[in-house]
């Protein structure tokens, strides 16, 4: 994995990098003598996929291929990432209702079941960074696929796909509630889990646990986002 | 009327509005004399003891039907996801075990094989720790679905089912107390493994709880089966069918109250279940009655399970439990001292007396953690409810960058509307009790 080692250089077109983590113990300004300060390294997460995927990947992105060339949207999947044994399609936001409802129509494909969506949020990847991630169950052919969508910060806009899956009610405003994520065409989107009026969106990496320093026995220890914390 | 400081009922812009607290019926019938509207809405809950915690019903009735089901949930949200994003990937075990407090085991079980997916390590687990796995995972099966039947007949005023529900719940939770040391709450599948091995005795403790558990299981069955009250409340309650629950991602016995057989331990088997002989138990009424059925019948298959479970452990005495890549197992398995429970002696001797770099090697693992490789995996499992599963996703460090739990108590508790609208006041409440919400899971 490239990822392993840094400082051999991964080939051109293989490497997605989110992030950069600095040295190793998690402090800084502190005098470091051991070296591992100056540590640098790349997260790198799983690259697109070439053809042929292999197995049922191949029957599954054959299908989604068919049906999105018969309707001129062939840049609706943006790339295929295979790993670990999982397959996501990266989907256009706009196109997001659109290639659901192949998913779940398409004789080919046949994903009955939407295990919910789950938020995730990357601050480091500028333009994209939050990320809804769809998990699709296709119970005919025994198949799981995750489609994965991405919307900017400045323009927290995603399509709601509740009218398709309808399970998707609860989830996507439990998403909203803890990413700030507008799920557009949702029919209630209001908070779930959070109180009605609560400021800001928990989950969010830009909004801290919180907590409070607990003393014991003479010493204090400082609440859990603030401890040090290994990079 | 009497004046009932708790009881009282006041004006506002919607209406008038009752605070009612329990035996004080009178007083809204006499207040609601002058001005008698057939439409009603009730708030029932969030402490209720018939909605299965802190669930809030709000219920618009006419006369004792009702109109509109809306659940309000949250009053159990403690920011768990968030919570285990400040901690190590071993530590997020302890959190997530909290969440459906009723099924602790598959918690932990989803979660750690989405790490170890991610750690690549899936195909090293030790067999003896799969096994300890697949046993827990079974004995937690019917401890929550004896929680489920108990609960669910006191609800409806059977409170035998819940005295006797409890009974042997009790017996699983001790073995539970033997095995983990604790009752609940056990964080005991960890990654790479199980945090300790089986304790002397637990074995025979367990063949003797299988042998109860024939007995006692045809006790429910003659006491419910085909008891009229029992049929009568449950019968044709709560229906929704298959096109129904594939639409609101149902799963679990409620799917399998519809006659469809699916159950992910069969399906996409994970920890050697496909090694096991057991059924998928269906019922074809797609009501509340048929879910009671699923869940008895399914006790009767998690027994099989244990059994088997039980025979292969036999054959495993001695054998490791942890996966054998010191960069991610835990230093040591536990042992009890004179002092409780902590780090085996020998282990202890070894690290202070023998050897500098193991003593690093513990510091470093135990407070530093192990890094897992930047990606995201998903692999729900089947539990007492349906599918449970955890998107953990990392970014190569130490801690989880994103750990999401897909409950299904959160998703089936969805159908409340659709399986109570139109029904009486009284079914809802055996309408939710067959979808067997657990809040804790449902709020996280």
């Amino acid at each position: 994995m490239t990822e392993e080692n840094s400082n051999v250089p991964a080939p051109q077109g293989e490497v997605e990098a989110v992030g950069v983590r600095h040295g190793m113990f998690g402090v800084s300004g502190s005098g470091d003598t051991s070296g591992y300060g100056g540590l640098v390294k790349q997260t790198v997460f799983p690259a697109a996929s070439q053809r042929p995927f292999g197995g049922w990947y191949d029957e599954v992105a054959d299908a989604l291929e068919a049906r999105l060339k018969a309707t001129a949207l062939t840049a609706a999947v943006e790339k295929v990432v295979i790993d670990r044994g999982e397959i996501t399609f990266h989907v256009r936001r706009e196109d997001l209702a659109f290639v659901a409802q192949m998913f779940r129509d398409d004789e080919g494909l046949r994903f009955e079941l939407c295990s919910g969506v789950s938020g995730v949020h990357y601050p480091e990847d500028t333009g994209r960074e939050l990320h809804a991630v769809y998990h699709l169950l296709s119970m005919t052919f025994n198949r799981r696929v995750r489609l994965e969508v991405s919307a900017p910060d400045a323009d927290p806009h995603i399509p709601s796909i509740v009218s398709i899956y309808p399970t998707n009610d609860w989830h996507e405003r439990e998403t909203y509630d803890m990413f700030g994520i507008v799920f557009d065409g949702h029919p209630a989107l209001t908070r779930i889990l959070m109180p009605d009026d609560w400021p800001g969106h928990p989950q969010r990496k830009d909004y801290p646990l919180g907590g409070i320093p607990v003393e014991y026995k003479g010493g204090t220890i400082p609440p859990p986002d603030q401890r040090r914390s290994y990079s | 009327m009497t004046s009932d400081v708790y009881a009282g009922s006041n004006e506002t812009a919607q209406g008038k509005v009752f605070t009612v607290t329990g035996q004080d019926w009178d007083s809204i019938t006499q207040g609601l004399e002058d001005d008698v509207e057939e439409r009603i809405v009730v708030n029932m809950g969030p402490q209720h003891p018939s909605t299965h915690g802190v669930l809030r019903l709000i219920l618009e009735l006419e006369g004792e039907t009702v109109t509109e089901a809306r659940c309000g949930i949250g009053y159990l949200h403690t920011g768990i996801e968030k919570n285990m994003e400040y901690r190590s990937w071993v530590q997020g075990v302890t959190f997530c075990t909290r969440m459906d407090y009723l099924s602790p085991f598959h918690n932990e079980m989803t979660y750690v094989l989405g790490v170890e997916r991610l750690l690549g390590i899936e195909a090293d687990i030790p067999e003896k720790a799969q096994v300890m796995r697949v046993l827990l995972m079974e004995l937690n099966r019917i401890s929550s679905h004896l929680v489920c039947i108990a609960t669910g007949g006191m609800e409806i005023g059977a409170l035998t089912v819940m005295t006797i529900g409890f009974r042997e719940r009790e017996l699983v939770l001790d073995l539970f107390e033997l095995i983990t040391g604790l009752r609940m709450n056990h964080a005991f599948i960890r990654p790479g493994g199980v945090s300790q091995d089986l304790p002397p005795g637990a074995l025979d403790e367990i063949r003797s709880f299988v042998a109860l558990m024939k007995k006692r299981l045809p006790e429910y069955a003659d006491l419910c089966n085909a008891n009229p009250i029992f049929k009568g409340r449950l019968e044709g309650v709560g229906h929704l069918d298959l096109a129904g629950c594939l639409a609101l991602g149902m799963t679990g016995p409620v799917l399998r109250s519809t006659g469809y057989p699916w159950d992910l331990r069969k399906s996409q088997p994970y920890s050697g279940y496909e090694t096991y002989d057991f059924d998928v138990q269906t019922w074809d009424t797609c009501d509340s009655y048929g879910r009671f059925r699923v869940r008895l019948a399914e006790m009767w298959e998690s027994l099989k399970i244990v059994e088997q479970a039980a025979d292969r452990l036999a054959n495993l005495e001695g054998a490791p439990v942890m996966v054998a890549d010191k960069k991610i197992a835990w230093p040591s398995q536990l042992a009890i001292g004179s002092d409780g429970m902590g780090n085996s002696l020998d282990h202890i001797r070894h690290i202070m007396g023998e050897s500098m770099e193991a003593l690093i090697h513990h510091f470093k693992l135990v407070t530093e953690g192990f890094r897992v490789p930047p990606g995201q995996a998903y692999v729900p499992i089947e539990s007492p409810r349906g599918e449970l599963g955890a998107h953990v996703v990392s970014d190569g460090g130490t801690r989880p960058f994103r750990a999401h739990f897909r409950d299904p108590s959160f998703t089936n508790l969805q159908a409340t509307s659709v399986m109570s609208e139109g029904g009486m006041v009284a079914d809802v409440i055996v309408a939710i009790a067959s979808i067997d919400p657990v809040m804790g899971g449902v709020d996280r």
